[in-house]
This record gives C-alpha cells, sequence and structure tokens, in this order.
C-alpha cells in the first residue's frame, strides 16, 4: 500500500488544467448500489492520445458511456472547450464531435462500405442518396486513414476483421469528431492490424483530434499512447505522461482493493498429492485444444477435488473453452479425456451422458441458463428430465424430492415453485441455474462467471458450495473476471491471452500481482 | 471516371450479385431455348403473350421482396392483388376521366392493404407472418364482397392497349398517326406489360432503393440492432417496407383485371400467388433473413418460374405435374439458401 | 416480459397470466350463444342453438378442427408453425381411400407421420424458417397429389371403419367426438406430464438454455412435428370418413382456423406458453362461431373478414408484451 500512497502523491493532475478540450468534474454514476464511477475529475486535451487503464470492474466503460452521452451521470458536470454539457444520447453527443467506436462493431454487414460510412446523413441529390458523393466521401475519408486499398463498393461482410475495424474509423470520422473514443477498438486485431490503426491514430492525432483509448494490452500502450489514467473501483486513480512510470508501477495502481469478502479454506496442497508412483487419472484433461482462431493448442487439466480457475481479460477465450468443452463449438480440434478416457463431447446432451457427467453454468443466466418465464420447478427439472422419468411419463414423486433436495442444497428462497423463475433475485436465479446442474450430480463442473452481478452474500454461499463440492470429488473448472475470486477460490489458476494459455500459477504464486500482470501480457511476447 | 475503374466496379458489383446474375443467365438460357423450341419462337406474339403471364407474378414478387428484405414475411401479398384485382373489375370502366380515378383508387388501396399490415406489425406488434395471415384473410373476404362470382367489366380498349405491343396503344388512342410514324417503328414491337415492368423497376423501386427509408429497409433486415445504434428510423422504414409492398400487388391486381377483364376472387388461386412469390424471391437472390437482394431479381425469379412452366407446355409434360415441380423448385431454392446455417461453428449462434 | 407477481397467500384466488386469453376466449362462446340464440328466437322463434342435439352435432363437426389444432398446438409452443396441414390432410385423406380396407386407417397416419417427418429434418437440421419449409412441402405434396389424382376427386371411398368413426355414434355420442377426446388426454399427457412435453417448452421459451441444458432439441423439434403430421394424417381419414371419400382441396378449410383456435386459446405465436385447455375453447369458439355465421348465412366473405379480425384482436388483447423479434 505505501508504494500507492507514494504514487498518488506524486500525481500531476494539474498541469493541463487550462488546455483541456474536454472535462468531466466530480462524476458519479451509480447502478444500483453499485457505484460505477465515484466521484471522477478526468480531462483529455486536443491533438493527444489518452490511454484508460484499469482491471475488468474498474469503470472504464461506464467512463466512456458518459462521455459519449449512452448513460447520463448522476452526480457531476461536464465540459467541452469550457463549456457545461449534457447530451439526450449517444446521437447529440455525436453533434457535438464526441463519438465512440464501441467493441461490438455497428456495422451493417449486408451493406456497402461507402453505405455503411455515410449511414446517418448521407449525401442526397433531391431526396435520393447521390451514390457519387457518398462514395467520393468514402474514399476521402479511407484516404485519410491510409486505407486506399478498401473499395467504398464492396460490402462490409466480405472484408476482413482488421478492415471493417477501419470502415468503423472512416464511419466514426464521416461525424467529424473533436473527440474519439475507441474502446478496446484493437482487441480482435493482430499485430500487424494493429500497428496500421495507431497508425492512423497518430495521423488523427496531428490533425488535431482528441483521442481516448481503452486497450487491455501494456505493450499498446507503451507504443501508442500520450498520456495514461489509470481507474480502479471507479475511481480515478492517477494520470500520468506515458513513460513516466514503469509496467510494474502501473500493476501496482490497477490492484491494491481491498478484500471484501471470506472465502472457505483452501485444502493444504500437499495433502492431496498422491504418495504412489501410479499418477492417478485426471478428471478432465485437455490435449492440443483449438477451435477456429479463438483458441490456439489448450493443454490443460483438471483433477477431481480440485478447482482450477481461468483468469485473463475478458474476452481472451475463455468463454470459447468451456463451450467447446461443453460440445457447443463445431469442428474443434484436440482430445478431451476424462478419467482418462477420450470423450467424443457434440452436444450439451454428450456432456451429460454417464462416464462424463459435466455440468455448465453459462455466462447469462438470462439468455443460457433459464427460461425465464416458465417456473421455477420446470426450470430446475430441465437437464434431469431424462433420469426422472419412467417410460415417457415424468415421475412426479421423484420430481418433487428432486426439486425440493435442489432448492434445500442452494437454500433458494423461494414462495411457491410453481411461480416464474423471473419473479426471483439475481441472486436466487443464479442459485436455480447453480442447482438444475446439481441435480444431475455432475462430476465435472464448468462455470463462467457464475458471480457477476450477484449480491455478497450469495457470492459466498457459491464459494462455500464450490469448496464443498470439490471436497466431494467434483472437478471444477472456473472462469471469473474477478481476480479475488480466483485468488480465494482456487487451487490453481490458469491465465488465457489471446486464445492461449500464458501462465500457470499455483499455490502461493496466486496473487493480483501475479495475474494482472499475465493477464496483461507484460512479460510474455505477442502471439 | 476512367474505363478501367469502371470494369473494376463491374466486377465488385458482379462479384456481389452472383445469385442475380445466376438467374438472368437462367432466365436466358430457358427462354432462348424455349423460343428456339416454339413453333413461332422470336416473334412479337409470342413476346406479347409470355409478358402477360408474367406480369401479375412479378409485381407480386416485387411486393413479397420488401418486407423479406427488411426480414419480414408478407403472407397476403396474394390476397391483395386479388383485393385489387376485384375492386378493379368494378372500377375500370366509363369516362376516361373515371377510369384514370378508378385506377389510382385501385393502387391506393393496394398501398393502403400494405399500410395497415404495417400498422399491425409496427404498432400491435405482432409477427410479421401471422399478423398477415389475418390480414390477409380479411382482404379476402373483401374481394369476396367485392366479387362474389368472377366477372366485371373492364374497358375495352384499356385492355386491349395494356396487353399488347406499343403499335397497338397508338393505335387503340389514335396517337403517331396510328401508331404508323417512322420514328416509333423500331419501339412499337414492345410489349406493354414488358414496359411497365421496366418502368416499376425503374421509376418506382429503385428511387426507392436509393431513398434514406429504403436505405434503412436494408439496415433493418441487415441487423436490426445495429441499425438503431445508427440512428436509422425503425418503425418508418417497417411501415414503408409494408406499404410498398401492398403497392406492388395493387398494381400486379390492377393489371390482372386489364388482362382478364374481370375480376376473381379465388383463395386457392390468392394462396398460389403468395407462394410462388415467395419462390420467386428465393430464386432472385435475395436473403430471407433479410438484408440482401433486391426486387429487380425478384422479377428474374418470376421470369424463371414461369419461363420453366413455358417450356412445360411447348415439350406437352403432363400439366398436372407442373404443381410438384413447382414446390420441389421452392423447396429446393430455401433449402440451398440454409446450407449457410451449417457453417456455422458456433452452434449457440444458429438459436435466432 | 410479464410476471404474476401474486404474493403466495392470495394465489388460490388469483387468475394466472395463462389462464387469462382461457377466460377472455369462454365468455366470447357465451356471447357467440347469446347473439345466435337471439338471432333465432328473433327469426325462428326457436333456441336451436342451445338444444344438447345440436351443440353435440356441431362438436362432431368440430372435432376434426380439434384433432388438426392439437397437433398445430404441439408445433406453435416449440415457436414454429405447420403449415403443410392443408395437403397433409387431403393427402392422408387420399391415400387411407385408396388404399382401402383394414389397412386405411394405419396408412392414413403413417403418410401424416412421413410428412411431419420431412418437416421436422428440415427444420430441426437444415434449420430452414418452419413457416417456408412447410409452405414448400405443402406444395410438394400439393404437386404429388394432383400428379397421382389426375386434378379430379379420387373414385375410391372410405372404408366402413373410417365412416364409422366419423359419423358413428355410442349411446348418442358421437364417435369423432371420442376420438378427439382420446387425442386431447393423450396430449394433455404428453404437455404436463411426459418430459417430451416440458422440453416442448423449454425450446420454445429459450431454445439456446434448453439447448444448455442438455435437452435433445432436435429430436423433440422432429417429434412434435411428426405428432402435429400424423394428427393431420388422423384428422384426413376422419374427414374422408365424415364425406365418404377424399377430394381436392380437403383441407384447406383447416389451417387457417387451427392456427386462429390455438392463438386465441392464449399460445403464444412465438411458442413456450400456451395451455391445451385454450386451445380446445379456441376450438370451440371457431366452430361455434362458424354454426352461428353459418344459421346466420354469413357468406364465405363474411367469414373470411371474421376469422382474420378475430385472430388480430385476440393477438392484440393478450400479445402486446410479448417478445418482440430481434
Amino acid at each position: 500500500m505505501s508504494l500507492d500512497d507514494d504514487l498518488t502523491a506524486r500525481s500531476d493532475d494539474s498541469e493541463t488544467a487550462q488546455s483541456a478540450h474536454m472535462s468531466l468534474s466530480q462524476i458519479t454514476k451509480r447502478y444500483g448500489g453499485v457505484t460505477a464511477l465515484d466521484a471522477v475529475d478526468f480531462k483529455c486535451d486536443l491533438g493527444s492520445i489518452h490511454a484508460v487503464l484499469g482491471e475488468n470492474g474498474a469503470g472504464k466503460s461506464t467512463l466512456i458511456k458518459v462521455m459519449s452521452g449512452v448513460v447520463t451521470p448522476d452526480e457531476g458536470v461536464m465540459k467541452l472547450a469550457g463549456n457545461p454539457i449534457t447530451f439526450a444520447g449517444p446521437s447529440a453527443a455525436n453533434a457535438a464531435g464526441i463519438v465512440c467506436i464501441f467493441q461490438e462493431l455497428s456495422l451493417l454487414p449486408d451493406l456497402t462500405v461507402a453505405d455503411n460510412i455515410s449511414i446517418a446523413d448521407p449525401p442526397r441529390w433531391f431526396g435520393l442518396i447521390d451514390a457519387g458523393a457518398q462514395r467520393r466521401r468514402a474514399e476521402t475519408l479511407l484516404a485519410r486513414i491510409g486505407c486506399e486499398d478498401v473499395n467504398p463498393l464492396s460490402l462490409v461482410r466480405d472484408l476482413p476483421l482488421s478492415r471493417r475495424q477501419m470502415v468503423e474509423i472512416a464511419k466514426a470520422l464521416a461525424k467529424d469528431p473533436t473527440v474519439l473514443i475507441l474502446d478496446e477498438a484493437t482487441s480482435a486485431l493482430t499485430a500487424t492490424d494493429v500497428d496500421r490503426v495507431f497508425e492512423i491514430l497518430r495521423l488523427l492525432r496531428d490533425d488535431g483530434i482528441s483521442i481516448l483509448t481503452i486497450s487491455h494490452r501494456m505493450h499498446e500502450i507503451e507504443a501508442v499512447a500520450d498520456r495514461c489514467s489509470v481507474f480502479r473501483n471507479g475511481q480515478h486513480v492517477q494520470t500520468f505522461d506515458q513513460g513516466t512510470r514503469t509496467a510494474d508501477q502501473i500493476v501496482q495502481m490497477m490492484i491494491g482493493r481491498e478484500i471484501s469478502t471470506h472465502f472457505p479454506p483452501k485444502p493444504d496442497p500437499g495433502s492431496s498429492e498422491t504418495t504412489g508412483e501410479e499418477q492417478p487419472a485426471k478428471a478432465l484433461e485437455l490435449t492440443a485444444f483449438s477451435w477456429d482462431d479463438r483458441l490456439s493448442n489448450l493443454n490443460l487439466n483438471v483433477e477431481a477435488g480440485e478447482i482450477v480457475g481461468l483468469g485473463g481479460l475478458d474476452g481472451q477465450g475463455q468463454k470459447e473453452l468451456l463451450l467447446g468443452l461443453f460440445g457447443v463449438l463445431k469442428a474443434t480440434s484436440g482430445t478431451i479425456s476424462v478419467n482418462g478416457r477420450p470423450a467424443r463431447i457434440n452436444s450439451p446432451l454428450d456432456a451429460k451422458k454417464a462416464g462424463i457427467e459435466m455440468a455448465l453454468v453459462p455466462e447469462d443466466r438470462k439468455i443460457e441458463g433459464l427460461m425465464l418465464p416458465m417456473s421455477i420447478e420446470d426450470n430446475l427439472a430441465v437437464a434431469s428430465l431424462d433420469r426422472l422419468s419412467r417410460g415417457l411419463l415424468v415421475d412426479r414423486h421423484a420430481l418433487q424430492a428432486a426439486t425440493e433436495d435442489g432448492i434445500r442444497r442452494m437454500q433458494i428462497k423461494v414462495g411457491n415453485i410453481t411461480d416464474p423463475v423471473s419473479t426471483l433475485s439475481g441472486g436466487n436465479q443464479q442459485k436455480v441455474v447453480i442447482a438444475k446442474w446439481l441435480m444431475t450430480n455432475p462430476k465435472i463442473i464448468l462455470l463462467n462467471d457464475p458471480t457477476r452481478g450477484i449480491d455478497v452474500g450469495t457470492k459466498q454461499e457459491i464459494y462455500h458450495l464450490l469448496r464443498d463440492l470439490a471436497e466431494e470429488g467434483a472437478a471444477i473448472l472456473f472462469y471469473s473476471t474477478d481476480y479475488e475470486e480466483l485468488i480465494g477460490c482456487c487451487d490453481r489458476v490458469v491465465v488465457m491471452y489471446d486464445g492461449q494459455i500464458v501462465r500457470e500459477l499455483e499455490g502461493e504464486n496466486i496473487t493480483e500481482h501475479n495475474i494482472i500482470t499475465s493477464a496483461l501480457n507484460i512479460n510474455g511476447a505477442t502471439p | 471516371m476512367t474505363s478501367a475503374t469502371y470494369f473494376s466496379d463491374l466486377k465488385v458489383r458482379v462479384a456481389q450479385n452472383t445469385g442475380l446474375c445466376l438467374v438472368i443467365v437462367g432466365f436466358i438460357a430457358f427462354y432462348v431455348f424455349y423460343n428456339m423450341n416454339h413453333p413461332r419462337g422470336f416473334s412479337t406474339a409470342v413476346y406479347i403473350q409470355n409478358s402477360n403471364e408474367v406480369f401479375t407474378l412479378a409485381m407480386v414478387a416485387m411486393a413479397q421482396t420488401v418486407p423479406v428484405l427488411m426480414g419480414g414475411l408478407d403472407l397476403s401479398v396474394g390476397a391483395i392483388m386479388t383485393l385489387v384485382n376485384c375492386l378493379a373489375s368494378h372500377l375500370l370502366s366509363g369516362s376516361p376521366i373515371q377510369i384514370l380515378l378508378g385506377m389510382i383508387t385501385c393502387l391506393a388501396t393496394g398501398a393502403l392493404c400494405g399500410f395497415i399490415n404495417g400498422c399491425v406489425v409496427v404498432y400491435g406488434r405482432i409477427q410479421p407472418i401471422i399478423a398477415t395471415l389475418a390480414t390477409g384473410a380479411i382482404f379476402m373476404g373483401i374481394a369476396l364482397f367485392l366479387r362474389p362470382s368472377p366477372g366485371g367489366n373492364v374497358d375495352g380498349d384499356l385492355s386491349w392497349a395494356a396487353t399488347n405491343d406499343l403499335f397497338e396503344v397508338a393505335a387503340t388512342y389514335g396517337l403517331f398517326d396510328d401508331g404508323k410514324a417512322a420514328w416509333f417503328q423500331p419501339i412499337a414491337w414492345l410489349p406493354v406489360p414488358l414496359l411497365l415492368i421496366l418502368i416499376t423497376a425503374a421509376f418506382i423501386w429503385m428511387p426507392f432503393a436509393r431513398s434514406v427509408t429504403g436505405r434503412s429497409v436494408y439496415a433493418v433486415g441487415s441487423g436490426e440492432g445495429a441499425a438503431y445504434m445508427s440512428g436509422l428510423n425503425i418503425n418508418r422504414a417497417k411501415l414503408a417496407a409494408f406499404t410498398l409492398g401492398g403497392f406492388f400487388a395493387g398494381i400486379g391486381g390492377l393489371y390482372l383485371a386489364l388482362q382478364t377483364s374481370s375480376g376473381n376472387a379465388d383463395i386457392p388461386q390468392a394462396g398460389a400467388y403468395t407462394l410462388n412469390s415467395i419462390a420467386a424471391v428465393v430464386i432472385g437472390g435475395t436473403s430471407l433473413l433479410g438484408g440482401v437482394g433486391s426486387a429487380i431479381g425478384s422479377i428474374f425469379g418470376a421470369l424463371v418460374l414461369r419461363t420453366i412452366s413455358f417450356n412445360f407446355r411447348i415439350f406437352e409434360i403432363d400439366p398436372l405435374l407442373q404443381p410438384l415441380f413447382e414446390g420441389v423448385v421452392l423447396l429446393a431454392a430455401v433449402s440451398l439458401g440454409a446450407l449457410s446455417v451449417l457453417r456455422v461453428k458456433n452452434t449457440l449462434e444458429s438459436f435466432r | 416480459m410479464t410476471t404474476q407477481d401474486t404474493p403466495v397467500s392470495t394465489r388460490r384466488f388469483a387468475i394466472s397470466a395463462d389462464d387469462k386469453p382461457i377466460i377472455v376466449a369462454a365468455c366470447f362462446i357465451l356471447v357467440i350463444l347469446a347473439i345466435g340464440t337471439g338471432y333465432t328466437l328473433i327469426t325462428q322463434g326457436t333456441a336451436t342453438l342451445l338444444s344438447p342435439a345440436y351443440l353435440l352435432q356441431q362438436l362432431q363437426v368440430g372435432a376434426f378442427l380439434g384433432v388438426v389444432a392439437a397437433g398445430m398446438m404441439l408445433v406453435i409452443l416449440l415457436g414454429h408453425i405447420d403449415l403443410s396441414i392443408p395437403w397433409t390432410v387431403a393427402a392422408a385423406a387420399m391415400m387411407a381411400t385408396a388404399v382401402g380396407g383394414a389397412a386405411a386407417i394405419p396408412v392414413g397416419l403413417a403418410v401424416g407421420l412421413l410428412v411431419g417427418l420431412v418437416n421436422g429434418l428440415g427444420v430441426a437440421y437444415l434449420r430452414i424458417p418452419s413457416m417456408i419449409f412447410t409452405l414448400g412441402v405443402n406444395a410438394v405434396m400439393r404437386g404429388l397429389m394432383v400428379a397421382y389424382t389426375g386434378g379430379f376427386a379420387p373414385q375410391t371411398a372410405a372404408t366402413p371403419l373410417m365412416q364409422y368413426l366419423a359419423v358413428g355414434k355410442i349411446a348418442g355420442i358421437p364417435v369423432a367426438l371420442l376420438v378427439w377426446a382420446v387425442v386431447s388426454v393423450g396430449v394433455i399427457m404428453l404437455l404436463n406430464r411426459s418430459a417430451i412435453g416440458r422440453y416442448i417448452y423449454a425450446i420454445g421459451n429459450k431454445e439456446a438454455a434448453a439447448y444448455l441444458a442438455g435437452v435433445p432439441t432436435k429430436r423433440v423439434i422432429i417429434i412434435a412435428f411428426c405428432l402435429c403430421g400424423m394428427l393431420s394424417g388422423l384428422a384426413g381419414t376422419l374427414l374422408a370418413g365424415y364425406s365418404t371419400k377424399a377430394y381436392q382441396g380437403m383441407g384447406d378449410a383447416y389451417l387457417l382456423p387451427a392456427i386462429a383456435a390455438v392463438v386465441i386459446g392464449g399460445t403464444q405465436i412465438l411458442g413456450g406458453r400456451g395451455r391445451y385447455l385454450g386451445t380446445l375453447v379456441g376450438v370451440i369458439l371457431i366452430v361455434l362461431l362458424n354454426s352461428v355465421l353459418s344459421i346466420m348465412q354469413m357468406p364465405e366473405a363474411g367469414r373470411q373478414v371474421i376469422y382474420g379480425t378475430v385472430i388480430i384482436l385476440m393477438l392484440l388483447v393478450y400479445g402486446r408484451n410479448q417478445k418482440v423479434t430481434q
């Protein structure tokens, strides 16, 4: 903590106060009980590239949403060129010259590049779109960012991802911005394409545009940013000129959250190791597992009774890994072995079968986990109806016993089990998802960020449950965007970066510092 | 623009519209084949007869295209066409002014029916498929009110002029020295229905496709979320798509009245037109998922469908096999369109 | 998404969201009966509509629609639709009468099953929108039947058993009504008591969630389409028995009313919600509407308009807040 205090003391926020193009003061935004932005002061200048850093949930996304008019702050003042402003929506922000390129592309795949660039306000000639003028405009804008090779007549869906990103930038430029915000705009690009985007960003900076970029890749920030701001827990920690802090110092600024939850004790790592010469077969073993261009050559194993955490920044392939294991992805390569025997899993139905007995708590409980309008009972039973049926009909007594057992085990607070599951709180809904799978007695449990958006009490219950399940012999693979959870819960943590496993941490080595350094891939080479 | 870039642009456009190009080539091949085997092939008489047989389906196919581009489907196009057909069988007689007003009323009725569809979909928030199934029944009922049994009174001159070549138009209305003016001769052979299709495509469809609303229709079909994020008016696009569809169906119904000199509220016939319109749209290279395609393609889709029937006729193949053949063509066309689904690598993405 | 936030204690007296359409539709039946009876009282001085014999006769006619609607409901609950019903009905009737003898009814059912299988395979594996695929299958079936019969009504007649099932009576109760009752019990058991029934609701609600829960989604889709086809085949054989022979276009009058009955009964057209009781009420509503309209000598035109209007109005009443297409 002392280093952190030291850094804060050396903050040089005041330097550029007079020349700030856009400034935020005391901006606060709350979602329910969660404070996403806490009295944030922030400035950005014309003709400068400003990087915003912070771990998952530090408030970066909310900052961008406030600046680009997607959400309205609860408190605080925003100023543009010295004048206070408020935005009714994204288009109002666009009109004021603030344009944001969000992580998910907003291009229409079936329309041409020229159509997309001018979609909001195409040049018109007697009310009809002037194709010639629209094309010239596209050519000019593409030339400005050095993408003359993109034909304005090609369809967006025919372009490679990197070119689409360029079109997205050109589309943003068509709105004539003074502030251009990029939310992880490079996360889907290869190194060469990233260089290209940086080239463009520098050009735009030299044109006097204020550029704000969110990136998780430290070396990219080093390459392109003029200034950096670090966020943590919804607060602005510090802003400094790029190059004045070491990577290690930056990591120190990003971590340092207070531990607010209690975790069940971990078993002594030594005790679980077998003394005999024969290694028991791993409950789950993955060899050279690859899929599409999102997962490459993963090797991973989970022992029975072990909780293995999946770490890393959002979207580095963790979700795909879990789905791939569960048979959802087609054309995966490599082998999956369960208890030493190769397993062919082509669908969740296969994953559920005897001999594999896998369960997946999916990412989005509202879309993938639950049938919201259906009753609690139906949702609990859906994964185990096959084993609760006698012949064609469902055995009602067995069903009732099983659902009651599930509810008791997860301590779900239910009024009436025939109520729609949507009437439950978020935490109880997630418990229903987990209970649904516990009713199938799984041996391998995959969890995709199961505590997202859940109250602290339920979180702790889930941690204890996971430990109990592990002690009963389940093998657990647990992806979380919350590092604290990984540290508190897991026997081992595997960190992923760009579809690969970059580091495996065990025992004492599972620290926030280690997880963040490997998540940012500071030491590793760019894949 | 230099000719080099012109040709490279052309290459890009052809590559983007392989479906359309294929259907055009297919049509030409079928049609030349047909004419070569027809005893009076390559003659104005054959062209006139064929373009008459194609016109209504071409219009209904264009009508279906617009909602499909938006990602919907209109099961009432056949009913709207029939309704306007029955209405026209009452209105297309009397003084020239009366006839003109009658035609305008017919077209406005078609557009109104489409607009009603749009309102039910946009403001009633009912699925396009079920909404148009229900409105289709209503339109059909009104058509039956108007024409409980086939019949009607259609101005003979207009009917004759609209279903022949330009020479007959001029002769009927005493224009251009009864069509004998020397300058008129190079175009005198053109069949009127063909000309009307070209006019509809060039002066109604093309401007619509190039308007902001038309672009929005494509955008909604391509991705409603992204279209909304881009600040487009989604509701207006949907209303416009259904209204224009109804208008095209109205043209088809109006023409059918001129062609048959009567109105006929035939439920199976309306159903067949709806079915064939979907087939024509799919064959014409328009994606049923929306966003890709054009009404021009659907015209050629209708041409292909009809030309296949012409060939049936010339080779005296059992007409009883024709419905089967049409069904198989439609099924094959939609199944081909679905092949992209099999390439999805993440099964979750196939649940839409 | 509306949810009924009824406190547990008052639950017994509250009306659940799924019951509301059924009650509305039941009230509408009473309105139809009242209007019809008023009409007959004024014009004929009798209340024909309310006599048990008349009602039984109407229900006997309604049984054919009821059987079709039961199958259609299974498919609609999945979030799909089957537009191949008209020619499945006709094809089953034509094949059943053509084969004749003891095999007639099994052949009729088998034809329906086969069409349903094709539909199910196309929808589950090719993932072609059911709307389009079943429309195409309908066209193919029509083509096959036109080619087979030469476009005329087949000369073959329905077997005595088919006629008995359609028009016979046991203790004054039409056998067709009993067939409908058996089908209804079967569908109720399937939907409420079997795993497949729960799976159908689950897929209709959120196919992705059902799939991730290990539900055999493809198999369930195929089974539902097969059942729908088979029930259409059953309706076809009954219908052929009723009119003693099969004829072209005999199924055309069943598609729209079947969809209407299901939707009026409160089943959501996008799937996932709806009770079979609602479909029963919907069928009775349509049958009575039909008979009142024919007592009033309403022409076909008026019927079409009234059908369309009733569907849209009922959907507007129930469906304002259901999920909208993405």
